[in-house]
């Protein structure tokens, strides 16, 4: 059986009536699906912290949400830009000024408050190695739905929106993973939720490389 | 050029709110820019330009499996071009040869240039035989035969709905298929 360009033509033509669901919303329900995976293992590893109740009225407590769901939202923003074959990171790297604006601004207000602990006692924190294992772990479910959702668009630079795709995960897996640490110091954010996005950031950059070719 | 981007971009359109014919006019209007543009890209990796036929017709896949990428509001020119640019350097990877291509060399490209001399393509044809049986009759029935999906439904006893679904995942498999050479 042979099949000429325009034979092809016409068959395509053909098909014109299937519709494909957009990117965003196959994205979307990719991380429902996943989400649970990712909820069951908080839940059943870490748990909220204790004083939950109480560490809500500290505003380093909340920040920390705010840089990671700002990192999460700016990240779906951008890899759904991406998701499209012309897009290119211009004029939407600058989402991600927003997560690490405000952990900036974190830093600095903490640095004029008086403080209990020493600089160094802050930074390193007493969670760090729970919070690298537990973050990236978190991700990973999160990570592949990422990765199903983009695979349905057609990103022509796989591994930058493979790397994207790890900071959504990292993002929403470090918001969860933020209400079971006690370590409420931006300097801590700072330093070990960056090293665990990284590492996510690499995972999927990886194997955006791969499986996000179209 | 203007003129010819703004009637694609209209075409697509009406494609899109479910215009097949208005489809196929504008496959029909953009393969010979894309075969061009694929032998120029073929020249310049010193690579045969016969070759080019299996590149169209993994752009035409792409484009027609992703056209769901494509916002309404944007020129679809750039789209088109950044899919074929992207199936281009995938082509010449595979054959071994890591080309830098221009996004230029399509848009400069004019529509009438070399498009008399097709060269017969084989990839996707070879791709075809390896179909489940029913896919691959519906596909015959429709690319080779002419056939409507009506008629195809009515010669092999289906629902035209069934015909529509195994002629899209046809479609989709050659496509995976090509992917994973």
């Amino acid at each position: 059986m042979r099949m000429d360009t325009d034979q092809l033509i016409r068959t395509l033509a053909a098909d014109n009536s299937h519709r494909a669901r957009p990117v965003g919303l196959v994205l979307a329900l990719a991380l429902l699906a996943a989400a649970p995976v990712s909820l069951l293992m908080f839940f059943a590893e870490l748990g909220v912290r204790p004083d939950v109740m109480t560490a809500m009225h500290n505003p380093f407590f909340d920040l920390k949400f705010a840089v990671t769901l700002a990192l999460a939202s700016a990240a779906v923003i951008v890899s759904l830009h991406l998701s499209r074959p012309e897009a290119s990171l211009r004029g939407f790297g600058w989402l991600f000024v927003i997560p690490a604006g405000l952990l900036a601004a974190g830093i600095g207000g903490e640095m004029m408050l008086p403080q209990r602990l020493p600089m160094m006692t802050r930074l390193v924190g007493s969670n760090s190695k729970v919070c690298m294992t537990a973050i990236p772990l978190m991700s990973l479910p999160l990570l592949i739905a990422s990765l199903v959702g983009l695979r349905h668009g057609a990103p022509t630079r796989p591994a930058i929106a493979g790397a994207i795709a790890g900071l959504v995960s990292a993002g929403l897996a470090a918001t969860l993973y933020a209400s079971h640490c006690t370590d409420d110091s931006p300097l801590f954010v700072a330093t070990w939720y960056t090293i665990a996005a990284a590492l996510v950031t690499a995972v999927g950059a990886l194997a955006g490389s791969r499986v996000l070719r179209f | 050029m203007r003129e010819r981007d703004e009637e694609w971009t209209s075409l697509m359109r009406s494609a899109i709110s479910g215009d097949s014919a208005a489809y196929h006019r504008l496959l029909k209007a953009v393969a010979p820019v894309l075969r061009a543009a694929a032998r120029r890209g073929l020249a310049r990796a010193g690579q045969p330009v016969d070759q080019s036929e299996d590149i169209v017709q993994d752009i035409l896949l792409a484009v027609h499996l992703k056209r769901h990428t494509w916002d309404a509001n944007a020129p679809f020119a750039p789209w088109l071009f950044a899919i074929a640019r992207n199936k281009l350097i995938d082509a010449l990877r595979r054959r071994g040869r890591r080309v830098f291509v221009n996004i230029d060399d399509f848009a400069e490209t004019l529509p009438d240039q070399p498009a008399a001399e097709t060269a017969p393509a084989s990839e996707v044809a070879a791709h075809l035989n390896a179909l489940p049986a029913r896919q691959r009759d519906v596909l015959q029935s429709i690319a080779v035969e002419s056939a409507s999906i009506k008629d195809t439904a009515a010669k092999y006893s289906m629902s035209e709905g069934a015909v529509r679904v195994a002629l899209h995942r046809g479609l989709s498999s050659l496509t995976a298929k090509l992917r994973e050479r």
